[in-house]
């Protein structure tokens, strides 16, 4: 069969996949729905968590979209769709690309020239290469909890600490990356403070949607603070962008 | 059906999960070479490897001890099949714990983590397939120059939120890591969008370490 980098059956195997995917998706949501259902959880509530959970979800799968348009520009579609439904982003796609094609004579950017031959082991470099949490998590993630569960249940003060440890441990690594190209201010340039007053913009919503439902008393406020925080966050980079970028 | 049945389950059907993912995101490439005839260039498959692999391979290994705890038993399953963890899948299960009131080591924290990120997981899913659909119209609206901007800065506009609401409630575990974050990402020029997920453990064994210390040697995280 004649190869092409969007032949219609690559676009069949990466939708089976996907829809497998899919499955594991709604089987756990059931799963936990049922579970909170039989534990006497406020099923209204839980609706209102599923709701939130997908609209914040829209924005970031929407520049997901606009990397699988990046990435087919080189490698066609039906793989950047795959590639990017699943474990992966990116950076980590191309750097993976590149480096196979590299390896092979190629330069990546360029559909021209990628045959089957090429095209497989570059599918097989992306796959492997970040294939270990997928596999490593069935075989820690009971210990891991366990111990946890442990720890808490020895001092439950110090488990909640640590708990929130780790949250905050994350989110600062995420905001010291908010600041890392502010010293270009030195040089004279501008553009390093856009992150960091995107930053300011949403904090600062999402400190008022708190203000206001404390006056309030209106709980939807909370249900949408963090997704509204996040439009307005990434809406303002693009006055500040024409303006210091 | 107690905590610990329920969490057994979630555990033996995540693995079998899980497992069944590796064989079926292997069948890709495996079909394709059936399909097309063809081979993987052997040098270029082990050359390529080499090059990306230990490294994504040691953060993989890092990144799995180190959201395990935060995402749940049901979340850490599904979250590493299908990906997006710092920017999507555990900044949704955090949102979802403030939301429902729960902490998120308890059972009620469980489920309802593992509820946000099966709905985030299923609707970024449909989102791709939709824009896989609809490229042609959506690639120059969606390649912008004007939404460009507004798309490169998704990190720091999720993060402002999700930073005020978890400081503000654990100020005192905050300073000294968001201290150090900020002298490090400022002062060494590697660290950016690239390297920040190699940060992520570091701040987080930093923060657990200036706990302990505070918990057990000081009065200053007394209730």
């Amino acid at each position: 069969m004649e190869f092409s980098i969007n032949h219609p059956i690559l676009f069949v195997l990466a939708g089976v996949i996907i829809a497998a995917v899919l499955g594991q998706s709604v089987y756990f949501l059931v799963k936990a729905l049922r579970r909170a259902k039989e534990i006497g959880m406020d099923m209204g509530k839980v609706k209102k968590i599923m709701r939130t959970a997908a609209i914040f979800t829209i924005m970031p799968a929407v520049a997901i979209v606009i990397s699988v348009m990046t990435l087919s520009k080189s490698l066609g579609l039906p793989l950047p769709w795959l590639r990017l439904s699943v474990v992966g982003n990116l950076s980590y796609e191309t750097i993976a690309a590149s480096n196979a094609l590299n390896a092979m004579g190629f330069t990546f950017g360029s559909s021209d020239g990628i045959g089957a031959r090429e095209y497989v082991t570059i599918a097989f470099v992306m796959t492997i290469s970040i294939m270990v949490g997928i596999w490593l998590v069935p075989l820690v993630c009971k210990k891991v909890l366990s111990g946890m569960n442990r720890i808490e249940n020895r001092d439950k003060r110090w488990g909640d600490l640590l708990q929130a440890s780790l949250f905050i441990g994350m989110i600062s690594a995420f905001l010291g990356y908010v600041f890392c190209d502010v010293s270009s201010v030195f040089k004279g340039e501008t553009y390093g403070l856009i992150p960091v007053l995107v930053m300011m913009v949403s904090a600062v919503v999402m400190a008022l949607a708190g203000l206001l439902m404390k006056k309030t008393k209106i709980r939807a406020i909370s249900d949408y603070a963090l997704p509204v925080s996040l439009i307005l966050g990434m809406a303002s980079a693009i006055p500040l962008t024409a303006w210091l970028g | 059906m107690t905590t610990n049945d329920y969490m057994n389950s979630v555990h033996k059907s995540g693995r079998i999960w899980n497992l069944t993912m590796v064989a079926v995101l292997f069948s890709f490439p495996v079909i394709c070479c059936f399909v097309f005839g063809a081979s993987p260039d052997w040098k270029g498959l082990v050359m390529g490897l080499v090059a990306t692999a230990p490294m994504y391979w040691a953060v993989g290994l890092i990144e799995t001890f180190t959201y395990i705890p935060m995402l749940g038993a049901g979340g850490s399953y599904l979250s590493f099949v299908t990906g997006n963890i710092s920017n999507l899948k555990l900044p949704v299960a955090l949102n979802a714990l403030e939301q429902a009131e729960v902490p998120a080591n308890s059972e009620e924290g469980e489920v309802v983590s593992t509820i946000a990120i099966a709905v985030s997981s299923i609707v970024t899913t449909l989102i791709i397939v939709i824009g896989v659909i609809l490229i042609v119209p959506l690639m120059p609206l969606l390649e912008s120059p004007v939404l460009e901007p507004a798309f490169a800065m998704i990190l720091p506009a999720l993060f402002g939120g999700l930073g005020v609401v978890f400081i503000s409630k654990n100020w005192k575990i905050a300073i000294a890591p968001v201290i150090l974050m900020l002298i490090l990402f400022i002062t060494i020029p590697a660290l950016n969008a690239g390297t920040v997920g190699i940060m992520v453990p570091v701040g987080v064994l930093f923060t657990l370490l200036v706990t302990r210390i505070l918990y057990k040697k000081t009065s200053f995280l007394n209730q």
